[in-house]
């Protein structure tokens, strides 16, 4: 089974990634509502695209920084950049997503050649502050000086009076919805089974298939002449240039498709919801694409996704998490039990949400120095293990760890 | 290229054919509900929103004290803090419309992304019919925005900003908290009372939009009040040492400095002032005073001995003598052990006036509530009588100018009431040019 | 004229706090080749060293004082402190006041610690790890450490003032001939840019004139040669990143009355602290001092008015031009050794 000139061992890589995100609406839903772990179900429609869009943002910085080894600290700026490109189309020519989309990569790519250009004369640490200068700046200057083009603190919207030349006017007094040839992208199917209600919604399903695309154009990169040129200026640039290869054209492309990658997720982020904020280029912004990457385990290609979805998930699950639901947890339990539970994980959730993600941060990183990935080939290893003695032998398993591994 | 184009027309039909296909289901699966999560079993959902990382987490955990005790009045238990002292009678202590008021939290980060992403999960994934809180104006603005698309209400937390009321108004919001208008209303004539009608001012704005609208109004009452102004310089959000800003004040001739600052940068812009000794100084024979238009309890304590003697103004403060105060802070302190902040008031009356509303709109649907709310007049709440106008969803109530307190009783007593502005001081036309741009549009109830 | 003098004042005062918190990073980042985002979080934790201390300090016990009520219209508890009422009004309050300078005699020891603790308990492991792996560990610490302290004490900043005796502003411009009022400046920043400098040269006398410094600046140019010596360089790297701790927090500590503490205060400067350190060159502890001072004099000139209305919002970006400026006509900052962090 070989298809879209990938391997055998690439292409069945493919297909799972791809049957993983086709399934996910149903994935993240494992526990039946109204039940009291259903705090832990993922599977509504903002999640899911952020979890698709956030993915498709740590693959792009993957390109550059698992490949090439210039850790970029700016790159949200070109996640911004491409967001308010994308409001500006909405509010200007249509609410039809694509036009959007396309500006939001354009815009974000001549951006990223702009920062590229200069910041690539440096490397190693001088890099990595080049851009966070220049990402800082942006973000600086949209929050004050260029409100007029980014409307500063409260984020670029859309409104009643914008223009929206190519659309016809929209019922009187409501603002109209972003969509795909008139397929709304909030628009969702509600399934109910199992006592379980799934949610497949157009935007989360176009977002996915957008990540799918571009997951496929990384995995040809990363097993592309191309990609074997990048990796080799991570290994030793000096001997490169002394060879007589220019290697600034190589970096220079990675940037710019990292920081279009960056622009399609800002793009598609203002498709979901159209409103483009400053603080989406702020520099801790870029330190958490650089965090999911490197969590998930950098140079990898499912690490940075699964870094991204992470981090998202703490962000959006554990915050919810407040003491009424603690004690709906443990309410079956003795009174004085369920008050000891509760203030025992009352610190971890809920505003505590940031103290258990910087703890994991460290446990992580101390003991899966591959990232969450290794997590996972270390699970594989010791299934196969076991498995070994009962003579059904490793091939059975999904054959992902060994391409995934750098 | 004519294949390019044929692909072109045939994504257009199976668009629109998956449209169509799309939305019956949708229909199907949403056709019983009238309006976005339409409440259908015995509890009625609502979601508080507010920061709870970053540095206005103080006063997120604030607000939430106050909607957890809302949330008991309305379910009946507890005192009944302002319940009693309402002046509409239409909530009867068994939750609204006979189901019991359950909630979900969320965490802003006062980032505009997270809380949208914080109330969608609400929306989406909880069922909540009803958004309120936030501590920041940009926050408070982009998730009026997303309450309006998505069919729900919303009901704002501390924002001062003119926008969340003026160009960025929507159907779907209200809010209680007073703006930066009626703070400048308020402030100027106590301030021309106080120090003298020919006073020189230099303000110190924070480069944003809030800190745009709050100097422009600052300036055009002062102004009004017979003050002429040396200079409006903006200081950036992310500035932590207001050093270099406040240094050649002192040079400028002016004998006031207004602080169009809030939260971090009001705490640290007010202890510079003090620190570089600008309030033991005399200026063309006066003595140099320092404002800050809009106070907050909680930061104010972050600024210690600072405040002491600097005028402001604030929503509402504990040490109000009124009936609905005297029930709040009574069932509050109670149960909590300290006094409740300006923000927790706002909160616990706003949740109460959504809940009263749909008591007597009889339904959760937003157009409902909104046409509820709209022109509603009612008193008891903390600020007197009070109006809740339908031409900008905007409340209008007295205004309370108030100094820091010389010599506080304890660590919550930091700020006196000086002076009571009346509502007519502070009223202004929904088309002042402050506020115009912008129009509510249209209800939205959603699915 | 005297606009400039009071700027050029801002700027070295602005430029003292930037030179001392970079000079603990780069003593860790610049010279020791871990990348530590933690270093705000050490900068916040110096200055929780004088809150705490404050607190300690006030620790009270209650008297009821049954003739004032409280807002509920109880009893009104009297708060007196401990130390109040063992030493009597004048010295207890006395004491008090003085948290601050009291608090740089605590924070020495248990910075010192915390360096320790850190270096021993998880840094060491990274000294060969990636650089993403020391910014993964060291930024989780940071969140830890954060929000341990908001558990304790709130979000809010918690005012921490400079004893009574240095509050208040001391005339400059009647003592250089300018007409009064021209040129104030508070004395507690006065004391900051002289601690800031005793500190920076206590460093560098350290590293320049001991054996201990010498073996240490050797380690940092060749480790493994220094090692083959029969050094133990490990021990003294660990040494070298209590040091850096403790300057750190000293720099917090005496910041404390500058701006009132609050737990993420470190994010604030965390950028700014590795934007100082690598425009002054990485490994070079000179670089960065020279720096924290030209970064802090540029900023200051440009939140003019005068510079303002000709470029509008240049002190939003001033830092990251200058910044750029240098990195791009510089290969390695103002004073960078070769081969640092280069790759």
């Amino acid at each position: 089974m070989q298809l879209f000139g990938l391997s055998k061992k690439d292409t069945l890589f493919l297909l799972i990634v791809i049957f993983l995100t086709l399934a996910t609406p149903i994935l993240l839903q494992p526990f039946a509502e109204g039940s009291g772990l259903a705090q832990f179900n993922a599977g509504y429609p903002d999640l899911m695209q952020r979890f698709a869009i956030y993915g498709i943002f740590a693959i792009g910085f993957n390109i550059l920084f698992g490949l090439t080894g210039y850790l970029s600290f700016g790159h949200a700026a070109f996640l911004g950049v491409g967001s308010y490109s994308a409001v500006w189309m909405f509010k200007l020519l249509t609410m039809n997503i694509i036009p959007g989309i396309i500006l939001a990569v354009i815009v974000s790519g001549l951006f990223a050649l702009l920062i590229g250009w200069i910041s690539l004369r440096r490397s190693g640490i001088y890099f990595s502050i080049l851009t966070l200068a220049f990402a800082q700046m942006s973000y600086n200057l949209a929050y004050s000086v260029l409100t007029p083009l980014t409307n500063g603190e409260t984020g670029l919207q859309i409104r009643l009076s914008d223009p929206r030349i190519l659309d016809g006017a929209s019922a009187a007094g409501s603002l109209p919805t972003t969509n795909l040839f008139g397929l709304a992208m909030n628009d969702s199917v509600k399934m109910e089974f199992f006592g379980r209600l799934f949610t497949f919604n157009v935007g989360y399903y176009f977002s996915a298939v957008m990540a799918i695309i571009v997951f496929y154009i990384a995995l040809r990169i990363f097993r592309s002449p191309f990609g074997l040129m990048l990796r080799a200026v991570k290994t030793n640039q000096t001997r490169l240039n002394y060879t007589g290869v220019n290697t600034r054209p190589y970096t220079l492309a990675a940037f710019v498709i990292s920081g279009m990658y960056a622009g399609l997720a800002g793009g598609l982020l203002a498709a979901m919801d159209p409103l483009a904020g400053a603080e989406r280029m702020q520099w801790t912004a870029s330190g958490e694409v650089v965090l999911m990457t490197i969590l998930g385990g950098a140079g990898t290609m499912m690490g940075p996704v699964l870094g991204a979805g992470f981090i998202k998930y703490f962000e959006n699950i554990f915050s919810k998490i407040n003491d009424n639901v603690l004690h709906n947890w443990f309410g079956p339990l003795p009174d004085g039990l369920e008050n000891f539970l509760v203030d025992l994980v009352h610190p971890f959730v809920g505003k505590g949400w940031h103290l258990t993600l910087g703890m994991l941060f460290v446990l992580v990183v101390m003991f899966l120095p591959g990232g969450l990935v290794e997590g996972g080939q270390r699970i594989a290893a010791l299934f196969r293990r076991k498995r070994k003695p009962d003579g059904s032998g490793p091939k059975h398993q999904p054959k992902q760890a060994p391409h995934v591994a750098e | 290229m004519s294949k390019l184009i044929l692909t072109r027309r045939g994504l257009l039909k199976t668009g629109a054919v998956a449209g169509a296909g799309l939305a019956m289901p949708t229909v199907f699966a949403s056709g019983a509900a009238a309006y976005t999560n339409e409440p259908k079993g015995g509890t009625v959902t609502l979601g508080f929103n507010v920061p709870q990382s970053g540095p206005y987490a103080d006063e997120g955990a604030d607000e939430l004290r106050a909607y957890k005790l809302a949330v008991e009045h309305l379910n009946g238990e507890g005192d009944g803090g302002m319940l009693n002292t309402f002046s509409s009678k239409a909530l009867k202590g068994n939750g609204i419309l006979g189901k019991k008021v359950t909630y979900v939290t969320g965490d802003t980060q006062t980032k505009s992304d997270a809380a949208r992403a914080s109330a969608k999960s609400m929306i989406e994934k909880d069922g909540a019919v009803m958004i309120t809180g936030g501590s920041s104006s940009g926050v408070a603005i982009a998730v009026q925005g997303l309450c309006q698309d998505a069919g729900v209400i919303f009901m704002a937390g501390l924002t001062h900003s003119n926008d969340t009321t003026g160009k960025d108004k929507k159907a779907n919001g209200f809010r209680h908290f007073f703006n930066a208008y009626m703070s400048a209303a308020a402030l100027a004539p106590v301030l021309a009372n106080a120090y003298g009608k020919d006073r020189k001012f230099y303000m110190l704005t924070a480069d944003y939009t809030w800190g745009w609208t709050q100097a422009a109004s600052m300036k055009a009452f002062l102004e009004g009040a017979g003050w002429t102004m040396v200079k409006d310089v903006r200081t950036p959000l992310a500035t932590t040492d207001f050093s270099s800003y406040i240094a050649p004040v002192m040079n400028s001739g002016a004998d006031v400095l207004i602080l169009n600052h809030y939260g971090g940068n009001m705490v640290n812009s007010l202890t510079n002032a003090v620190n570089f000794g600008l309030r033991d100084k005399m200026v063309n024979g006066k003595q140099f005073e320092i404002v800050v238009p809009l106070y907050s309890r909680l930061m104010a304590k972050g600024a210690g001995e600072n405040v002491k003697g600097i005028l402001g103004s604030t929503n509402w403060h504990w040490s109000l003598q009124d009936e609905g105060t005297k029930a709040f802070v009574k069932s509050f302190g109670t149960k909590y052990g300290f006094p409740p902040s300006q923000a927790a008031h706002t909160v616990y009356c706003q949740t109460l006036l959504y809940a009263d509303a749909c008591e007597r709109a009889g339904t959760f649907n937003p157009c409902g509530v909104a046409e509820a709310l709209e022109g509603f007049e009612f008193d008891g709440l903390g600020n007197g009588k009070t109006l809740y106008r339908a031409d900008d969803h905007q409340c209008f109530k007295d205004v309370l100018v108030v100094r820091g307190k010389e010599k506080p009783t304890s660590e919550f007593d930091l700020l006196e009431v000086v002076e009571k502005t009346p509502v007519e001081k502070v009223r202004y036309e929904p088309d002042n040019p402050f506020f115009k741009g912008g129009s509510l549009g249209k209800c939205n109830p959603g699915a | 004229m005297d606009a400039i003098i009071l700027q050029i004042l801002n700027g070295l005062d602005k430029g003292s706090a930037y030179a001392l918190i970079a000079l603990g990073l780069t003593l860790i980042f610049g010279t020791l080749g871990v990348v530590n985002f933690a270093h705000g979080a050490i900068f916040m934790l110096g200055a929780f060293t004088a809150v705490t201390l404050d607190r300690l300090l006030n620790m009270s016990f209650v008297t009821i004082d049954p003739t004032r009520t409280n807002f509920l219209g109880q009893p009104l508890e009297v708060k007196t402190p401990y130390i109040v009422s063992w030493f009597g009004d004048s010295i207890g309050n006395g004491i008090i006041d003085w948290a601050v300078p009291l608090s740089i005699l605590f924070s020495i020891p248990i910075m010192l610690f915390i360096g320790y603790a850190m270096e021993r308990g998880i840094i060491k492991h990274f000294y060969h790890r990636p650089h993403a792996d020391q910014i993964l560990v060291t930024f989780g610490l940071a969140i830890v450490l954060q929000e341990i302290i908001k558990a304790f004490f709130g979000a809010n900043p918690i005012p921490t003032p400079a004893p009574a005796a240095f509050r208040g502003s001391f005339d400059f411009g009647v003592w250089l001939g300018f007409p009064a009022n021209a040129i104030i400046y508070p004395y507690w920043r006065m004391i900051y840019f002289l601690f800031s400098a005793i500190v920076i040269s206590g460093v560098f006398a350290f590293l320049r004139f001991t054996t201990f410094g010498m073996v240490v600046r050797a380690g940092m140019a060749d480790r493994e040669t220094v090692g083959l010596l029969g050094i133990d360089i490990d021990k003294r790297f660990t040494i070298m990143f209590g040091i850096a701790a403790a300057v750190a927090g000293l720099a917090g500590v005496m910041y404390a009355p500058i701006n009132s503490p609050n737990y993420h205060m470190g994010m604030d400067f965390l950028v700014l602290s590795f934007v100082v350190v690598v425009v002054g060159g990485m490994g070079s502890l000179p670089g960065a001092v020279l720096a924290g001072f030209l970064l802090g004099v540029l900023e200051s000139f440009a939140s003019m008015n005068e510079i303002k209305s000709i470029l509008p919002g240049i002190d939003q970006i001033i830092i990251y031009l200058i910044a750029i400026i240098i990195l791009l006509t510089r290969p390695r900052g103002l004073m960078g050794r070769k081969g640092v962090m280069e790759d």
